[in-house]
């Protein structure tokens, strides 16, 4: 088999990291292949490199055989590379026609033939099952279609190398399935794929072979036939790794989050939140499963004080707090990992250290009347640091030059370490590598076991079977079922959450 | 009669205020929709009519005159471009650096052209096409009939299809809104910035030739402050041509209201206040919130 992407000696460094360092990466044409690693690892970085986003101090790139000088996206395009970024590239206000279409439009006389282009779309979209509303804006719909919209714009490009950075770390199990059709499918046809995931059940399904990197280096390249998840983990991370989450029985107590009859009507007049009944008890994890923009972001938002609920109420503590700004429901005790990291989680041109005080920033601990006091700021940060692991193990390192999974985790640090009574939690392992996996459940058990309460929202159902105490499904505004445990098939919570059952109403009540 | 008299006048007044607004304005449109805040407008303004005074006096052609006015400001906003989009220097400092310089060279050139510093030589008007109508108010007649108002209205409506319609004007708004995203599907950045900028110069330049036309000469500093006035027409037409246009249209009925009302009793300070209190109103009240695109006047940094 020639080879498609031959990246040859290939080295990358930023001001503060060496993100490359001599890699060397061949795919051969017409195969899946699969690139893991530890958050950090430099996965993105080889990739954008290879996409021209980036220009390698050193190393050599061969894309068909061929020698190629690639010093932008433009050029890697003509050479038919795709590529599905980790980090959203969308436009916000654009409408997700127009997002699909930007940089390789169809015009008519020169104006855009937007009647003919939607027939295409809409027949791509209807091929692969991935649906999108073509005439909305970016900006109004959620992160898991926004990943529909990425994927369907590299589909639509017809490019012959597709990369793929995290296309999974939102989607749903049946999406996620769905996915893969779309690889194999385009495999067949005889494109090549690189797919980057942090989810090693997803490696072992699709990849042909694997390439392991660890600080910038690839550690290690397997058939994926002749390995399996443990040895995988440990070459990541470099010791071994529990892939599954240990917790002791629940001792649940009263409830401390309550939602009554909780309902959301949007600017358009769309009822996202149709009457949501829950409480969650200290000492519990309740999971909330379903598909992507089913109500669960506005049940988020509603609970943290970002937006106001219509009707219904809720407390915490026996304290009602729906109608509080998020400043005074934080106040209150409530810890929140949002589910957009870059929108709401971090502000971006900071660094570190002062992401991981937001919300805090008044405390007295970290300011006094007329300036920030650095010094606790800065021990903060060190604490924070070590503790969660986040890399590079630099307080003025800026947020934004972080990989995806450090940022998580600089959020999860900040949330987790307020010691809040209840945990609200959306995607917190989104794009987090299994070793940090380990940890954030970890950590977010032992919260629960310390008797706080932690409301968990995740695509990821097997976060939720494996973390929740009780699982309650949303699914169109309204919780259409409730597991008093976590005994339950995967398969059963999918019929659930697509609405192919049980379409009454349910509370989620009694811990 | 003479209430229709009188209207016909004020709207030619209006007409002749609202199209170098509406120039000007649809200008600061294209190049903050690519990204690129242009406060520079003002001093564009003022080569364009410059070079359109310079260009007619010596060739005696009014066609001329109007492409060295275009020139003037494409030469100008390269200047902008160059300092904002390469050397990625603040926008505002350029702008208002520009709009400095354009007040000093003029000044200087014109002395040493016309040894004044405050007046050129009268120049002609531009040719004007004969409507066969209201022949009793030559002024009128010829307002109505001066091909540049025709040109306005059509720049405008295209300008709106641009855009909106076509790929050339997906490509400007995703470059200001997003620069990062455009970059990974291939555009290219800095070229559609210039674009932007070099439009906003062209269409500028064409509106101070218009002031040069209508005033038939040049005086110093005549661009009058209309370049921040074309700006937040722009905001408040929320960036859109169709938008900035119909601010700059109230902003010349307000202004003609003024010049109407003066001397008719009411203190001139307070009369004076009127288009600026209109502006303050229709911000306030009607407009609602006017975003900017995403990355107004935020130099694009590539990281390599
Ligand atoms: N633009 C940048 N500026 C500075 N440092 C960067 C930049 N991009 C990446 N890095 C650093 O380079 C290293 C590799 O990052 P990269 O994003 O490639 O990791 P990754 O393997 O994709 O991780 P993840 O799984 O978390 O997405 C990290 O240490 C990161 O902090
Ligand atoms: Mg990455």
């Amino acid at each position: 088999m020639p080879y498609a992407i031959e990246l040859l000696s290939i080295t990358k460094r930023f001001a503060r990291t060496i993100a490359n360092d001599n890699v060397t990466l061949r795919v051969e044409s017409g195969s899946i292949h699969a690139l893991v690693g530890e958050n950090g690892a430099g996965k993105t970085t080889l990739m954008e490199t290879l996409y021209g986003l980036y220009q390698p101090d050193s190393g050599r790139i061969r894309i068909q055989e061929k020698n190629v000088s690639i010093k932008s996206p433009h050029d890697s395009i003509r050479l038919g590379i795709g590529m599905v970024h980790q980090h959203f590239m969308l436009v916000p206000p654009l409408t997700v026609l127009e997002n699909i279409v930007l940089g390789s439009e169809t015009t008519r006389y020169s104006l855009l033939d937007l009647k003919k282009t939607t027939t295409e779309i809409a027949e791509l979209a209807g091929r692969f099952s991935l649906s999108v509303p073509l005439d909305e804006k970016v900006e109004n719909i959620g992160v898991g279609i926004q990943q529909r919209v990425e994927i369907l714009k590299a589909i639509y490009r017809k490019a012959d190398i597709l990369v793929l950075d995290e296309p999974t770390a939102v989607l749903t199990p049946q999406e996620s399935i769905q996915l893969f059709r779309i690889l194999s499918e385009l495999k067949e046809e005889g494109k090549t794929i690189v797919l980057i995931t942090h989810k090693l059940n997803e490696v072992m399904e699709i990849s042909d072979r694997v390439s392991v990197m660890r600080k910038g280096k690839i550690v290690g390249e397997v058939e994926t036939a002749k390995t399996n998840p443990q040895e995988l983990a440990q070459m990541m991370v470099g010791r071994p790794v529990l892939l599954r989450v240990e917790k002791a029985e629940k001792k649940a107590g009263d409830p401390v989050l309550t939602v009554n009859d909780l309902t959301y009507v949007d600017r358009r007049g769309i009822s996202l939140l149709k009457n949501v009944s829950l409480e969650v008890g200290s000492g519990e994890i309740l999971g909330i499963a379903g598909v992507e923009g089913n109500g669960q972001s506005q049940l988020v938002e509603c609970i943290a004080g970002l937006i106001r609920p219509s009707a219904g109420f809720i407390t915490l503590d026996g304290i009602k707090i729906s109608g509080l700004g998020p400043r005074e429901v934080f106040a209150r005790g409530l810890a929140h990992v949002p589910e957009d990291r870059i929108k709401r989680g971090l502000v971006v041109e900071m660094d570190v250290k002062e992401n991981l005080i937001l919300g805090l920033h008044n405390q007295p601990q970290f300011s006094s009347r007329l300036s920030m006091n650095r010094k606790s700021i800065n021990d903060n940060a060190k604490l924070l640091i070590t503790r969660y692991d986040i890399r590079p193990m630099d307080p003025d390192a800026h947020a934004r030059g972080l990989s995806g999974g450090n940022q998580q985790k600089v959020i999860i640090a900040r949330e987790l370490s307020r010691n809040a009574q209840v945990i609200v939690a959306s995607q917190p392992t989104r794009g987090v590598d299994i070793g940090g996996i380990e940890f954030i459940h970890r950590t977010l058990v032992e919260a629960r076991d310390a008797g706080k309460a932690v409301l968990l929202v995740s695509a990821d159902l097997n976060e939720i079977l494996s973390l929740s105490d009780r699982i309650a499904v949303m699914y169109d505004g309204k919780i259409v079922k409730l597991f008093p445990d976590s005994k339950v098939e995967e398969s059963e919570l999918g019929l659930y959450m697509t609405g192919s059952k049980g379409n009454s109403q349910e509370k989620a009540l009694g811990i | 009669m003479i209430s229709q008299i009188f209207s016909l006048a004020f709207l030619a007044q209006t007409i002749r205020i609202t199209v170098p607004y509406s120039l000007a304005s649809l200008g600061g449109v294209y190049s903050e929709r690519g990204g690129v805040v242009n406060i520079a407008l003002e001093g564009i303004i003022l080569n364009g009519a410059f070079c359109a005074t310079v260009g007619t006096y010596y060739t005696g052609s009014a066609l001329f005159g109007v492409a060295c006015g275009i020139a003037g400001g494409l030469l100008t906003a390269l200047i902008h471009a160059v300092v904002s989009i390469h050397i990625k220097a603040d926008q505002i400092i350029s702008g208002i650096a520009i709009n400095l310089f354009a007040v000093g060279i003029t000044k200087f050139i014109l002395e040493i052209l016309f040894q004044s510093s405050s007046n050129s030589p009268r120049i002609a008007g531009l040719p004007h096409i004969h409507l066969g109508f209201i022949e009793s108010q030559p002024d009128v007649a010829n307002l109505l009939g001066n091909p540049l108002v025709i040109v306005t209205i059509l720049i405008v409506i295209a300008s709106q299809f641009i855009i909106f319609k076509t790929r050339f004007g997906l490509r400007l708004r995703s470059v200001g809104e997003n620069p990062e995203a455009a970059e990974t599907v291939g555009i290219g950045v800095t070229l559609y910035r210039y674009y932007g900028v070099l439009i906003s110069g062209a269409l500028a330049g064409l509106a101070g030739a218009w002031l040069a036309f209508d005033q038939h000469s040049f005086t110093d500093g005549m661009s009058a402050g209309r370049g921040y006035i074309a700006l937040a027409a722009m905001i408040v037409g929320k960036w859109n041509p169709l938008g900035a246009a119909a601010a700059c249209l109230l902003f010349g009925f307000a202004e003609s209201l003024q010049i109407q009302l003066q001397g008719g009793g009411l203190p001139t300070q307070f009369i004076q206040m009127i288009p600026y209190v209109a502006t303050i109103i229709v911000l306030a009240g009607f407009i609602g919130k006017a975003v900017a695109p995403g990355a107004d006047g935020i130099p694009y940094e590539k990281e390599n």
